[in-house]
């Protein structure tokens, strides 16, 4: 490295100029190597979030000019929007189904892989395929598997087996559970490769000290295995909270939020107040709402740290 | 010595058995592998066996499906566009991404930890907060519809991911050869394109894997921002025409397993890579 101190030797004029090297090659070129990309996202990302809390407080159509109407946008998702409110519930909904079933999937698929050594790199690359597909591929791949004439549900209700003659994306009851299936195919080979990863760094001597403990699996699972995994398995839970208030792909591109918005979440209604009904300013409080649950998530797993959760 | 003798036969038969793992690891990969089979099962049927056996194996191979998926699904089109898009975002987020890296790895840049606290909030922020304010930017600037304008866009969503990683890798060169090259002269950008690029390319591809998966995958913001068909990605196309094709599922699969292929053999190849970057990725954003 370079020292910044001057050399006494030179002359007043030259250490003048060297300071001033010595400043540019310091302090300027390391901000030179910086700027590209935090212009491109400072006009990308945080000048439109910005904005978008501006927005928030006006009628803004998207088009022309923004009037100011303060708080109206909230008044009205509080008030009077009943779709906000299904919508939330809907993705608290994603919320619970995406912290149980694919965890434990995961947790299932990683802890019997983990001790297994023939065809260990097989299944890990295997199952994770699905994660590398895109979403309008998997989406349709299921759309026609679940369709009711002829996909896997046709061909069970060929054979007889009852509540198989349902078309699961076109009822109220049953859509949303489906499509979260469906995500959840192409998710949890993923979530199992993280929990893989954590298990082969738990050392071998903990499961052979559990087992000349007469530790059966269950207890070697309990004792040894989450408490090793713990790090891994808190950050995904805190991402999965994240991840349930921004999901869209899958819904979008299955119902569009329908049956009579059965399935529709926080980020549907933003893209059609946005671009279909285009009440942009809307579209921006709603938007605004979601980061503000997801900092509550964040928030609640910083407090539980504080208080002393080894989180 | 006769205690390990008596213990080793004994810890050896209450080793549990593998059998009942490989017997749910089989059940998971028919559910991970089992649709894939009969998408490409069904890529090879001709209409009338696809109505009588819509999931089994093909009884008579027909490949008509694949020049007529191409045709309809104007993939000669949307390849271009999705490879102009891929290209474009690995390109400048690789040289961007690296010099801001370089520059938070190696040049104590000031006011270093500011920057990385920044790209840790814009990496979290919702797609959704900001989608809306930039689609009308975008719409002033003429950017929309534009590949241009959608490759900005994917760099600087990619961006904090690729500079996490990438400084995480240049951290750990050691400095000695970078100094060799500044005593003898060098400028720092020749450092960096000349030592610390051709050190850390491991670091690169990487990030250029991930990436490129990213953005050939990537459905909202194609959606939102290119509208015209001669602009669509790959993606965005796909799902125009299933939608328009929907009971049409020999070209539907067809079309599926002409996306997936190339993604597939680059993840074979790099599989390890792919897997590694991916899960740091998932645990640094």
């Amino acid at each position: 490295m370079q020292t910044t101190t001057t050399p006494a030797y030179l002359s007043r004029e030259r250490q003048v100029s060297w300071r001033k090297r010595a400043f540019f090659r310091k302090k300027v070129v390391p901000w030179l190597f910086v700027l590209p990309i935090l212009t491109i996202n400072v006009v990308v990302v945080l000048g439109p979030a910005l904005s978008a809390g501006y927005y928030a407080l006006t009628d803004w159509s998207g088009i022309g000019s923004a009037n100011f109407i303060g708080l109206d946008n909230f008044r009205r998702i509080i008030t009077e929007d009943s779709s906000y409110r299904g919508a939330f519930v809907n993705n608290l909904l994603w919320l619970c189904m995406f912290l149980t079933v694919p965890i434990a999937m995961a947790l299932v698929g990683a802890s019997v892989l983990a001790p297994v050594r023939r065809g260990a790199l097989f299944f890990r690359m295997t199952l994770f395929v699905p994660y590398v597909l895109p979403s309008v591929i998997v989406a349709n791949l299921w759309r026609s598997l679940l369709d009711p004439d002829r996909g896997i549900i046709g061909w069970l209700n060929d054979r007889g087996v009852p509540g198989t003659d349902i078309a699961l994306l076109g009822r109220q009851s049953t859509v949303l559970p489906t499509i979260a299936f469906i995500d959840n195919w192409h998710w949890w080979g993923f979530l199992m490769v993280l929990f893989l990863a954590a298990m082969q760094n738990i050392p071998p001597d903990l499961y052979e000290a559990a087992r000349l403990d007469g530790a059966n699996r269950w207890n070697e699972f309990r004792d040894v295995t989450l408490p090793g995994i713990r790090p891994v398995l808190v950050f995904m839970i805190l991402m999965t909270g994240i991840w349930s208030f921004l999901t869209f792909d899958y819904i979008w591109i299955l119902t569009q939020g329908g049956p009579a918005g059965a399935s529709e979440v926080l980020s549907i209604l933003v893209y059609k107040n946005a671009f279909q009904t285009f009440q942009a300013g809307y579209a921006s409080a709603i938007g605004l709402t979601m980061s503000f649950f997801v900092g509550i998530i964040i928030c609640i797993f910083i407090v539980l740290r504080r208080r002393g959760w080894e989180i | 010595m006769i205690a390990a003798a008596r213990t080793t036969p004994q810890r050896k038969r209450r080793e549990p058995s593998k059998i009942p793992n490989y017997l749910i690891l089989s059940l998971l990969l028919i559910f991970a592998i089992g649709p894939l089979l009969i998408l490409v099962f069904n890529s090879l049927k001709d209409r009338a066996e696809l109505g009588n056996n819509p999931l089994g194996f093909p009884s008579s191979i027909t490949w008509e499906n694949y020049p007529r998926a191409w045709d309809v699904g104007n993939f000669s089109t949307t390849t271009v566009n999705s490879a102009i898009l891929v290209a474009g975002t690995v390109v400048a987020v690789l040289l961007f991404g690296g010099m801001a890296a370089y520059s938070l790895a190696k040049l104590d840049l000031p006011g270093g930890n500011g920057l990385m606290l920044y790209l840790l909030v814009a990496s979290s922020l919702p797609i959704h907060l900001f989608l809306v304010p930039l689609f009308f930017l975008w719409r002033q600037l003429g950017l929309v519809n534009n590949l241009f304008g959608l490759t900005l866009i994917y760099i600087a969503i990619n961006a904090p991911l690729a500079i996490f990683l990438l400084r995480s890798y240049m951290v750990q060169l050691p400095r000695d050869f970078e100094d060799a090259a500044r005593v003898d002269g060098a400028s720092e950008w020749q450092v960096f394109t000349n030592v610390v690029i051709p050190l850390s390319w491991p670091g690169f591809l990487t990030v250029g894997l991930v990436v490129s998966l990213a953005v050939w995958n990537e459905f909202l913001l194609a959606t939102v921002f290119l509208t015209d068909q001669d602009k669509f990605t790959i993606v965005t196309s796909y799902q125009n025409f299933t939608t328009q094709f929907s009971r049409d599922w020999g070209l539907t699969s067809a079309a599926a397993v002409m996306m997936i292929a190339p993604i597939l053999i680059i993840f074979l190849v790099f599989q390890r890579r792919f897997v590694d970057g991916l899960t740091q990725g998932g645990m640094k954003t």
